[in-house]
Parts: C-alpha cells; sequence; structure tokens
C-alpha cells in the first residue's frame, strides 16, 4: 500500500517533469527538469532494490552529465527559444507517433505480465546475504570484465572526441615556443654596450 | 491497483520512451532539448532494464543499466562538443539547417 503509494508518486513526478523538459522554452529549465527526472527515477530504483544504480544515477548525471549540459547552454547563450511561431508542424505528427507507441506498448506489457516463461531464462540470479552494491561488483569484475574494460575504452575514445572537435587554435595568440627559445642566437637580440660617462648609448 | 508489479514499471518506461521521441520531433529549433531527450529515452530504457532485473531476481539487467549508462555520459560529450563545433560556424543551433553541412 505505501510502496504502491510511494510509486506512483514518484512516477507521476517523473512524467511530470519529462513532459517540462520537452515543452519548456528555456533551456536552462529544461536541464534542470532533466535532473528533477533523474531524481526521481533514482527514487524508484531504490524503490526496486537497485540501490547502487540510483545513486550511481544521482552522482554521474545530476553530478556530471547535467553539469556539462549547464556548461553548454550558459556558453552558446541560445537559452530561449525565440519566436516559437511554427510549433503545430511536428506537434500533431509527433503526439500521434508518441501515442500509438505508448498504446501498443502498454497493451503488449499488460498482456505479457502473467508470461512466467522467463523465469527459465535467469543467468545470474542475486546472490543471497550480500548488499547489492556488492552483488554487481562480484558480477562485474569476473563475467563482464571485458565488457568493463571496453566501457572504460569507449571512454576514452569519447573523452579524446570531445577534445579534438572543440580544440581550436586561434591567431593572435602568443604562446610560449620551447624550442624557438633555446635555439635563439644571443647575438641577435641582445648587444652589449659599455657608454662612457656622461654620453649616454646611441639607440 | 496498489499492488505494484512489474506492468507497472513498464509502462512508465513506455511512457518516458514516448515523451523522449515526441520531443525530438517537437523541438526542431533546439538541438540541446533533443540531446536532452535522448536522455530520456536511454532513461526509460534503464527503468525498463532494472524492473526486469528486480522482479526476475537476475543480476544481468543491473550489470547491463550501468553500460548503458555509460554510453549515455559518452554519447552526450561527443554530442555536446559536436553542437558546440555547429555553433561555432552557424551561430545558432537549429536543427533544421543542419543538412548545410553536408560535403
Amino acid at each position: 500500500m505505501i510502496s504502491g503509494l510511494i510509486f506512483y508518486m514518484f512516477s507521476l513526478v517523473l512524467i511530470a517533469s519529462a513532459m517540462a523538459v520537452v515543452f519548456t522554452r528555456n533551456t536552462v529549465h529544461g536541464v534542470l527538469w532533466l535532473i528533477f527526472a533523474f531524481f526521481n527515477t533514482a527514487g524508484l530504483f531504490v524503490l526496486l532494490g537497485a540501490e547502487f544504480l540510483a545513486m550511481m544515477l544521482l552522482i554521474v548525471y545530476v553530478g556530471a552529465v547535467a553539469v556539462l549540459f549547464l556548461f553548454v547552454v550558459m556558453m552558446l547563450d541560445v537559452s530561449v527559444v525565440k519566436n516559437r511561431t511554427d510549433w503545430m508542424r511536428y506537434f500533431p505528427f509527433g503526439s500521434a507517433i508518441a501515442g500509438i507507441m505508448v498504446l501498443e506498448m502498454a497493451v503488449v506489457f499488460w498482456g505479457s505480465s502473467q508470461d512466467t516463461l522467463a523465469q527459465e531464462f535467469i543467468k545470474n540470479p542475486v546472490p543471497e546475504g550480500v548488499s547489492n552494491a556488492q552483488a554487481i561488483g562480484l558480477l562485474l569484475y569476473t563475467d563482464y570484465v571485458y565488457l568493463f574494460q571496453i566501457s572504460g575504452l569507449i571512454l576514452l575514445v569519447a573523452m579524446i572526441g570531445a577534445i579534438t572537435l572543440t580544440l581550436r587554435r586561434r591567431s593572435g595568440v602568443h604562446r610560449q615556443d620551447i624550442n624557438r627559445q633555446r635555439d635563439m642566437d644571443i647575438s641577435e637580440v641582445v648587444t652589449l654596450e659599455q657608454p662612457k660617462s656622461g654620453e649616454g648609448v646611441n639607440v | 491497483m496498489f499492488n505494484i508489479g512489474i506492468s507497472h514499471y513498464l509502462v512508465l518506461s513506455a511512457i518516458i520512451f514516448a515523451i523522449g521521441v515526441f520531443g525530438i520531433f517537437f523541438n526542431r529549433r533546439n538541438m540541446i532539448v533533443i540531446l536532452l531527450a535522448i536522455e530520456l529515452i536511454l532513461l526509460s530504457v534503464n527503468i525498463n532494464m532494472v524492473a526486469f532485473s528486480s522482479y526476475l531476481g537476475d543480476m544481468t539487467g543491473q550489470i547491463f543499466s550501468i553500460f548503458i549508462l555509460t554510453i549515455a555520459a559518452a554519447e552526450s560529450a561527443i554530442g555536446l562538443s559536436i553542437l558546440v563545433t555547429y555553433f561555432r560556424s552557424r551561430g545558432n543551433i537549429e536543427i533544421d539547417t543542419v543538412s548545410e553541412l553536408k560535403g
């Protein structure tokens, strides 16, 4: 009863904030609504018994990805979309597709909910007597260690890709060139004078 | 009604998925909102995975949910850097003019 009420609270707020992400005109508000949606999803994950994933969703998404989005939104200075006059152009098409999609998936999910066939295909049953984080670690670093390494490699590729895409050489900026400094002949740039007293230096 | 089964979670994830797809169609003027909608779609996939993992008693769903999170982070980083590059060359982020980038 109580967990049902909590489920409905989290899921209604989640749906409302997802709608707000899509419909808001201010992109900064959109990112903040997305953070709110992730927060409610973390609540649902706790309800499902996946505490580690809930915390990871909060730390990775709210802490890193959403802040990255906020950075870009504020850097680009496009926070408010002006003159959205043609919003009716894609509204009927998009809402029709989305509505049909929800209906079809709901029919399939409600119809197949009594199906017990999937019980035969359980590959890694939840171990008894260990916490959720420990159960994930027992699998992630043994059976799925290659996938774990490959996902680290994907993150590396994404990092290098993001740097190479956004790095640019501006002209007119003075940079230090170590080789040029080191190879410079001192007689070309410095002259030593011994001025006589009272005459000064002729430059 | 208050007895929550797996179907409740699956329908919730279907609704979130559809909102994300709708957001891609609807926001043609702002590429950042399209990236946010893609994040919503990946979030609905995560809800699906964790719901199955919890109700079937199988840890595999949560493991793959972690991998989905990783890929989503990489995807948003690459997408945002493409967005920054596009904004530098065009001065806006409207999706309707992206076809001008064709070689």
